[in-house]
């Protein structure tokens, strides 16, 4: 059953691949065994986030269920970008999909680094940018300012002839703004949404008096069901407001959701948290796909 | 050769090797859900799935009305230890401590749930010439209730909260018991009871599963005697696969270890302090 999808030069077997950070393939491995690289649920495979340094991630807790969706403050834990290269890349090159590695940088001269090694590299067919990261100085996004999004892309555009995807964040006033400021710079794609900025409290205790933040990291990143209204309204916007494709995320858990992304726009859909509650996800919403296109 | 590989029961040991799980998540049936004191057994019938080993544990989530209950959760499934198989037989201990937990406490004989695994690590033989003995603390004896059965019935020291409690006891055999107010048993900790045990039992192998006071102190116990021990732990996980990252306790040497895929049974010689953390979600 295929439902092919020409993507950044890729010819993907259907179009529904993972959102970075959702899908641990090697560990993923060890516990599915053989069955995973001979049904893989996704038609393109998106590394976890790798940082030019090793990140244990933060302090947990780091989860928080809330109506309809999840909390994270996970923290981007990796191995950094010489193990990620010396470690994962032979592990994760003998997927049976492309793959896409996802890097962010805490500055534009680290994505600079991290985006050169990258390109060096055949196992690797496109490059995703996590613009997600705090301005040291700002304490800004970087993804939420189109004038350094623009500054990122004149620093490690003409470094790679690969495709480059910059990861939109919602979290900042207006996402088209942004989204033109990337694909003026020179992005190949857009993907959207990242997870939107949430926060839970600690369980009241009796007696106690104010309680703090549950996460570890303080706040977090909301995903699932519950976003999957705004994921629609970002993923039309920018789409209807660019000429490079989408890669439409946020709250798919079924054909339905991918169909409505593609129809707003997307060329590939994502999938991430539902995935954590079934890891075949992917492969399944794929077939369906197929058989309502195939019944029309 | 490791030294594991020399089995006095060898037979039954074989029963400790971690098995692979299917990539998706299958829907099996509620055979029953029997109230045991203040917990519930929940017994499904499983016949595709592979046989787990003692300390694996399972995602679950029922297939109707998973969702829309307090806070309108829950959403994601929850990790549940396995506390026995047989012949495509599985059961799970339950205590409804959170809406998801509360959910699958209502289970009937008829339902159905989703359910993803075997996942994670299982429990290791002893050694040649150790005694397993087996420590748990209230709804962490769903693995030992396993493993006990599988390690030719070892003793087990179990502590409670109250009598009520202790009604868990009558899963295991050759049971110890402490409870936290003296309703039942000695009163006060379990690890009390493990104290004295090894006192005179040098060759002894420990296997614990409990809240993290109770892991904490068997810890400290069976380190400061060179023990050795494992520990099953609990945390709130999303996915149980290792995709989330969500589930870390620290290790040792520093950094975190995965409590779905390193664990939920680790060798408790790599474990930093065990912190009083609480799992969400539950």
């Amino acid at each position: 059953m295929r439902h092919p999808v020409s993507f950044l030069g890729l010819e993907l077997a259907h179009p529904i691949i993972n959102g970075s950070g959702t899908f641990d393939a090697i560990a993923a491995r060890a516990v599915f065994g053989a069955e995973l690289d001979c049904a893989f649920p996704f038609a393109a495979f998106v590394s976890k986030t790798i940082t030019l340094r090793a990140q244990d991630g933060n302090p947990p807790p780091r989860l928080w269920e809330t109506a309809s969706g999840l909390v994270n403050s996970i923290g981007l834990p990796n191995p950094g970008l010489d193990a990620y290269m010396s470690r994962d890349l032979p592990q994760l090159s003998t997927l049976p999909v492309p793959l896409i590695t996802n890097v962010m940088g805490s500055t534009i001269e680290e994505f600079v680094d991290l985006v050169a090694a990258c390109s060096e590299r055949d196992e690797i067919a496109a490059i995703e940018l996590n613009v997600s990261c705090p301005n040291v100085k700002t304490g800004l996004d970087l993804g939420s300012d189109p004038v350094q999004l623009g500054q990122l892309l004149a620093a490690v555009r003409p470094l790679t002839g690969k495709p480059l995807i910059v990861k939109l964040t919602p979290n900042c006033a207006d996402v088209v703004v942004c989204a033109k400021a990337a694909a003026d710079g020179g992005a190949d794609a857009l993907s959207l949404i990242n997870t939107l900025r949430a926060m839970a409290l600690a369980p009241r205790v009796v007696g106690a008096g104010r309680v703090g933040p549950w996460l570890g990291g303080g706040t977090g990143g909301l995903s699932g069901a519950a976003v999957r209204a705004v994921a629609l309204a970002q993923v039309a916007a920018v789409a209807r407001s660019v000429d490079v494709p989408v890669v439409g995320m946020g709250g798919v858990q079924r054909a339905a959701h991918a169909r409505d992304l593609l129809d707003a726009g997307a060329t590939v859909v994502a999938v991430g948290t539902e995935s954590f509650r079934d890891p075949a996800v992917g492969a399944r919403i794929a077939q369906e796909l197929l058989a309502s296109r195939s019944s029309v | 050769m490791s030294p594991n590989e020399d089995h006095a029961t060898a037979p039954a040991y074989e029963r400790l090797e971690r098995a692979t799980a299917p990539l998706e998540r299958r829907l099996v049936s509620v055979i029953a859900c029997e109230r045991v004191g203040p917990y519930r057994l929940l017994r499904v019938v499983d016949p595709a799935g592979p046989r787990p080993a003692a300390g694996q544990f399972a995602m679950l989530a029922t297939a109707e009305r998973w969702g829309a209950g307090e806070d309108e959760r829950p959403y994601l499934p929850r990790a549940l230890s396995f506390a026995g198989w047989a012949d495509g037989e599985a059961s799970f201990l339950l205590e409804d401590v959170g809406p998801g937990t509360k959910r699958l406490c209502e289970l009937r004989a008829g339902e159905e749930l989703w359910m993803l695994g075997p996942l994670g690590t299982c429990f290791t033989p002893p050694a040649h010439g150790r005694r397993p003995l087996l420590v748990g603390g209230g709804i962490g004896i769903a693995p030992l209730i396993f493993l006990q059965d599988v390690l030719g019935k070892p003793a087990a020291l179990l502590g409670f909260r109250d009598r009520a409690h202790t009604l868990g006891a009558g899963l295991l055999h050759d049971t110890r018991l402490t409870t936290d107010d003296g309703s039942e048993g000695r009163r006060g900790v379990v690890s009390e009871l493990l104290s004295e045990e090894l006192d005179h039992e040098e060759n002894a192998t420990v296997y614990a599963c409990g809240p993290p006071a109770m892991l904490e102190a068997v810890r400290a116990l069976c380190a400061a005697r060179s023990v050795p021990a494992e520990l099953a732990l609990e945390a709130g996980m999303a996915c149980g696969f290792g995709a989330c990252y969500g589930c870390v306790v620290p290790r040792r040497d520093g950094g975190y270890l995965r409590v779905c895929v390193d664990g939920p049974v680790v060798d408790a010689r790599e474990l930093e302090q065990i912190e009083a953390h609480v799992g969400a979600p539950a």
